[in-house]
């Protein structure tokens, strides 16, 4: 694993915001599976190591927009589980009054700009963030995480071009999951991903996203460059979806193997390549860890059962918020 | 004497005086600095403001509007220059997906004060894809405000709410317009939003036209004058908000009316408008309310047929003279 310079506070949070990703999923897969949940959802599971290992290198002031396979983003920008749990059920209070959805939530108070349900949709969003920064002096950073699927929208090309020609403090972070939907990547994206960017003159880095301290280290690095007028910024990070492109796409084996599923799982999965790391190194216990497991999966069922509980919005709220005053 | 100006000074001026006013403003399109935009509304504004301010893009429409978006979401406000209308299509997922939902979805966490200002308007020879009128396209959509300026003195009003608006809104202006001059004061005014503007009293028929039309509406009125039928004229100046009330007191007053809107007829402005009144105004209707809009082709190039797709004067005086009359227009 990659060194990076933090310290043992750091580290834990870090497993901490990964096993609270996949605490929330596996929460909210159930809801799905037992009719609970309105519409359907996008896990992040197994993607953790990338929106954490990003995020931690981030402040409240940075900004960031993420996507339909949303809730690893918001959770590592600092959302809280009740909220976020609300939104997913339609409840009056969840981050967007249930207006939104698992597919959009934002939470701004953390610089969350918002989840997008349009693919690449918020790439201009991103950009523009960070214009604003740029025009108004201000020293944050804009993250714009997408997918591989999304470098097939012609919008990337367009706001790429204008954030290099105006060396915007912007970090394009393509979570490269092997599939677009239901395709394999290598059956939608002609050459390399990174050279996509590099034609614009941004430096590209390609990195385990399995790895959170490498993920971590590098996105630093680079937010530190950013914050100096050096940007913009590319991250390819290699990753895997563990569920299917929605909760409810579970027949896949004609898209891809059990075998190449199994493989991930067990030897590359993030969080237990993290948490070996920490038992090796002496950061932490295997007990300390338990507990700390044991804590977030009760904080989540508490957030369940509390936004199971809590009322949906009035009726008086449906054409609330179509424009600001 | 009130000083006159043209309809493109109006909108200079008006961008000029709110980027005085507030910082975060800027200006952002094709050729919009230097070149002023290819009208050249925009000159003279890269020279104060400098190119942090106006700043020239490339030709990416989506991209920059995407930008204008997320700028206007984290605090900034600014006017995307849309060089021509017909290029709505290209920004349609930016406008209407993005700008128009945010404030919505996040259940009113989020703004977006941003204000994209394009143009409409056949008849200069164009053809096609740079004659269009989309002012329905975008008015169909829930989260955005349409502003359609009928003159120097409205396009300036109405442009300095747009900027201080916090909602996205597109404002059209008419392209064969912009070298119309009115009486503009010097001292500033703003023109709020919904609320319909009389342009002239009658008792017969009313006549409602949206920014280029109601200029044609008011030679219509004159023509119909001469024969004794007395029009008023209305100009709603902002089809999203729509001022309904004055268009039903009008309408509830006269009893007649006509619509009429440089967007293609069907599934149009005049549409929305005339469905309207017919539901909150029929019992008080003598006749059908009638829709004038654009034909339902692609604009032609030859001015031969060019002008034969957008109501002139003399086609809204005469189906107001036969309205008037108690003829059929459309025989049932």
């Amino acid at each position: 694993m990659a060194k990076a310079k933090t310290n043992t506070e750091d580290y834990l949070r870090m497993y901490r915001q990964m096993v609270r990703i996949r605490t929330f999923e596996d929460n909210a897969n159930q809801l799905y599976l037992s009719a609970k949940m309105p519409g359907l959802t996008h896990m992040y599971s197994g993607e953790e190591a990338v929106a954490v290992g990003i995020c931690e290198a981030l402040t409240d002031d940075d900004r960031i927009t993420s996507t339909h396979r949303g809730h690893g983003h918001c959770v590592a920008k600092g959302a809280e589980f009740k909220a976020m749990f609300c939104e997913l059920l339609g409840k009056a209070e969840g981050y967007c009054r249930g207006k939104g959805g698992s597919m959009h939530i934002a939470d701004q108070s953390h610089g969350n700009l918002g989840a997008n349900a349009i693919v690449g949709g918020s790439m201009g969003i991103a950009t523009g963030s960070a214009l604003r920064a740029k025009l108004q002096g201000a020293d944050d950073v804009t993250v714009c995480f997408f997918g591989d699927g999304a470098t097939a929208q012609g919008l990337m090309y367009e706001v790429m071009n204008m954030a290099a020609l105006w060396s915007l403090p912007v970090i394009y972070a393509c979570e490269n999951n092997g599939y677009s939907e239901y395709t394999k990547t290598e059956e939608i994206a002609a050459g390399s991903i990174t050279a996509r960017a590099e034609a614009f003159g941004i430096e590209a880095h390609q990195i385990d996203g399995q790895d959170v301290l490498a993920v971590n280290d590098l996105t630093r690095k680079l937010v530190a460059r950013a914050r100096r007028g050096e940007g913009p910024f590319f991250m390819e990070l290699m990753t895997y979806r563990y569920h299917g492109h929605h909760v409810g796409d579970i027949n896949r084996e004609y898209y891809r193997s059990k075998a190449e599923e199994k493989e991930w799982k067990e030897n590359r999965d993030p969080i237990i390549r993290f948490r070996a790391h920490l038992v090796s190194e002496g950061i932490a216990t295997e007990d300390e860890l338990d507990a700390m497991n044991a804590e977030v999966e009760r904080d989540a069922a508490e957030a369940v059962a509390y936004a199971e509980a809590a009322p949906y919005p009035d009726a008086s709220e449906v054409d609330q918020h179509v424009f600001a005053a | 004497m009130m000083r006159e100006i043209t309809l493109s000074q109006a909108v200079n001026e008006a961008i000029a005086e709110e980027m005085r006013r507030d910082a975060s403003v800027f200006l952002m399109g094709e050729d919009v600095a230097e070149a002023g935009t290819p009208f050249k509304v925009l000159s003279g504004l890269v020279e104060e403001f400098g190119t942090d301010r106006v700043i020239d893009t490339p030709i990416s429409e989506p991209g920059f509007v995407g930008l204008a978006v997320g700028a206007a979401m984290t605090g900034a406000r600014p006017i995307v220059d849309l060089m021509f209308g017909d290029f709505i299509y290209l920004v349609m997922d930016q406008l209407c997906n993005q700008a128009a939902k945010q404030h919505y979805m996040s259940g009113g966490k989020l703004t977006v004060p941003m204000v994209l200002r394009t143009n409409m308007g056949a008849t200069r020879r164009s053809a096609a894809q740079h004659s269009q009128s989309l002012q329905a396209l975008v008015a169909h959509i829930p989260g955005l405000k349409v502003a359609m300026p009928s003159s120097a003195y409205e396009a300036k009003g109405l442009m300095k709410t747009a900027i201080r608006d916090n909602n996205p809104v597109v404002i059209f202006e008419d392209k064969l317009m912009y070298q119309d001059r009115a009486p503009v004061p010097e001292e500033e005014y703003l023109i709020p939003f919904g609320v319909a503007n009389v342009q002239r009293k009658g008792t017969d028929i009313t006549l409602i036209g949206t920014s280029s039309m109601v200029q044609v509406a008011l030679s219509a009125a004159e023509i119909l004058a001469a024969e004794g039928i007395s029009a008023e004229v209305i100009d709603p100046r902002t089809i999203v908000p729509l001022d309904e009330a004055t268009l039903l007191n009008s309408v509830k007053k006269t009893s007649r009316a006509i619509v009429i809107d440089e967007g293609h007829q069907s599934y149009g402005v005049t549409a929305e408008i005339a469905s309207r009144l017919n539901e909150k105004a029929f019992y008080h209707l003598d006749a059908p309310v009638l829709r004038m809009g654009a034909m339902d082709v692609p604009v032609p190039f030859s001015p031969a047929l060019e002008d034969l797709t957008v109501p002139t004067p003399e086609q809204v005086a005469a189906n107001a003279r036969k309205l008037c009359a108690g003829e059929m227009i459309h025989a049932a």
